[in-house]
């Protein structure tokens, strides 16, 4: 190339602003979150592993996650080695991605969706897991799972050449962090005592100030998903906030009709579905779409949640029957709702339907074997959880011998 | 000389310390406790789950009482934290052998 593309100030300025939002509801957002929703004992230990997944990730994806998730394209399986530690990564536009917007930007935008998706999955294994085991896991995961499925989606690789829709990540993040945490939850097995003891969360508060981090960084999640300050950005925004509200709505009324009493979490639980929900939509459907995207969302992650408990394994702060649901729901309801950009099935384009289940069951069974072997590998290396003493005592003690609250 | 020992609703704690002052009770040991009684806790939900706790919260309020007072401190103990509902607590009488007041020397009643 000889002439560098032009650098939209507007679009650089957004997609900045929008890598910081997403951090938000990485740190402290999720950490919040989930923080309030362990025990006393365990709440460190939790924020914990939020917070290094996101130092870390930051250091793995430029040294080599980056490039194999976004680099050249190999047959559309992975991206090359040539953008190893950023070379060739620089502040000119990429003609591929953003190509409005310094390569770098564009890059560290992206950075942030891999440390979340990581993050994310840390919920199904709360209270329980080594350290040392969860950053194994982490390295491994994210070098062997997430890097690759960016690739097929986003970075030239084969299920985007498809024309499959993932707006902003219901496959790449909340289905492939959904997935891996229902194994996760299988593998590791119950927490001591499930099922007899109760285990209520320690700090619903807590868990609300993470609510509305994670609603608020949400808008640079899927709005800076447009990669650029303009219309998308605009439908993006617009159907976040009305997915998210519509979920809290549909999630308190079925748990009212179910239970007989609406909860504080359970509202908060129904927004987070929503905006799971949406995410793969989010840049392709209108207002009235998105709300009705949000009310399914609710409803049907409620009765995820609630079969889960019947079903007896123990993914502990609900990652499968929220982000693993969620997002299955959002990309067929796209590939059904989908009329700005791309048109899906009731907009004339029946295709579009089969290609965005070709996706959900793609991401699934990759998300689902390759963790299964991960966590295989971790746990002949160190070991995949704490000692049963280690656990009543709480990870906060065993694991880094501090207490949140004396 | 008797030890008394109330278990009762935590909101009823400062009608029953303000009706004790005005009868001349001079001190008393407060402690938050756990426990339960007929009342068996209450459910508690989140997301699909439901747990039965079984211990509520609680006051414990324990006051050394000389033996003329005991009568009294008991009628208005139970007449400040009743409610009429289930869960309002119990008293419990034991006799006391002594009290000593650290600061003076002082025993039994004169250190009550």
């Amino acid at each position: 190339m000889t002439d560098a593309l032009p650098i939209d100030t507007g679009d650089t300025a957004w997609l900045l602003m929008s890598s910081a939002l997403v951090l938000a509801m990485i740190v402290p957002g999720l950490a919040l979150f989930y923080g309030g929703l362990v025990r006393s004992k365990n709440v460190l230990g939790t924020i914990m592993q939020t917070v290094v997944i996101l130092c870390m990730m930051t250091l793995t994806w430029i040294l080599w996650g980056y490039t194999l998730a976004f680099g050249p394209d190999h047959g559309g399986i992975i991206g090359g080695l040539e953008w190893v530690a950023l070379n060739g990564v620089g502040l000119a536009p990429s003609p591929d991605y953003a190509s409005t917007v310094p390569h770098q930007v564009f890059m560290f935008f992206q950075l942030m969706f891999a440390a979340i998706t990581v993050a994310l999955i840390t919920g199904s294994f709360a209270e329980r897991m080594k350290f040392k085991a969860l950053i194994l896991f982490a390295l491994l995961w994210s070098t062997f799972i997430y890097s690759p499925l960016a690739h097929w989606v986003w970075g030239g690789g084969w299920l985007g050449k498809l024309g499959a829709l993932d707006f902003a990540g219901g496959a790449v993040v909340h289905v492939s962090s959904g997935m891996a945490a229902l194994v996760c939850a299988l593998v590791l097995g119950v927490r001591k005592g499930y099922g007899v003891e109760p285990m209520p969360p320690h700090n619903l508060p807590m868990t609300l100030l993470g609510t509305g981090l994670l609603w608020f960084g949400w808008f640079g999640f899927n709005a800076g998903s447009a990669l650029g300050a303009n219309e998308i950005a605009g439908v993006a925004f617009l159907a976040t906030h009305t997915a998210a509200a519509a979920g809290g709505v549909s999630w308190m009324m079925a748990e009212w009709m179910y239970r007989g009493q609406p909860t504080v979490l359970g509202v908060a639980s129904g927004i987070i579905a929503g905006l799971a929900t949406i995410t793969p939509g989010a840049g392709y459907v209108g207002p009235v779409s998105a709300l009705l995207i949000g009310l399914i969302a609710g409803a049907l992650c409620y009765a995820a949640v609630v079969w889960k408990v019947r079903l007896g394994y123990d993914d502990s702060l609900d990652v499968v029957g929220i982000h693993g649901v969620g997002g299955i729901i959002g990309l067929l309801a796209t590939g059904v709702l989908a009329s700005i950009g791309a048109k899906g099935l009731l907009f004339g384009n029946p295709g579009q339907f089969g290609i965005q289940l070709l996706l959900v069951l793609t991401t699934a069974l990759f998300a689902l074997v390759g963790t299964y072997l991960i966590l295989k590998v971790v746990d002949l290396m160190v070991g995949l959880r704490v000692s049963p003493q280690d656990e009543e005592l709480g990870l906060d003690l065993s694991q880094h011998s501090e207490r949140a609250y004396s | 000389m008797k030890l008394l020992s109330a278990v009762i609703k935590p909101f009823k704690l400062d009608e029953v310390k303000d009706a004790l002052i005005e009868l001349g009770i001079q001190g008393m040991t407060v402690t938050e406790v756990k426990g339960f009684g007929r009342q068996k806790g209450h459910k508690e939900t989140y997301r699909g789950t439901e747990y039965q706790i079984e211990f509520v919260p609680k006051i414990k309020i324990e006051i050394a009482v000389p033996d003329n007072l005991l009568q009294s401190v008991i009628e208005t103990v139970v007449r400040t934290a009743k409610t009429g509902s289930i869960g309002d607590g119990k008293i419990f009488v034991s006799d006391l052998q002594s009290v000593i007041r650290i600061r003076t020397g002082e025993t039994n009643e004169s250190a009550i």
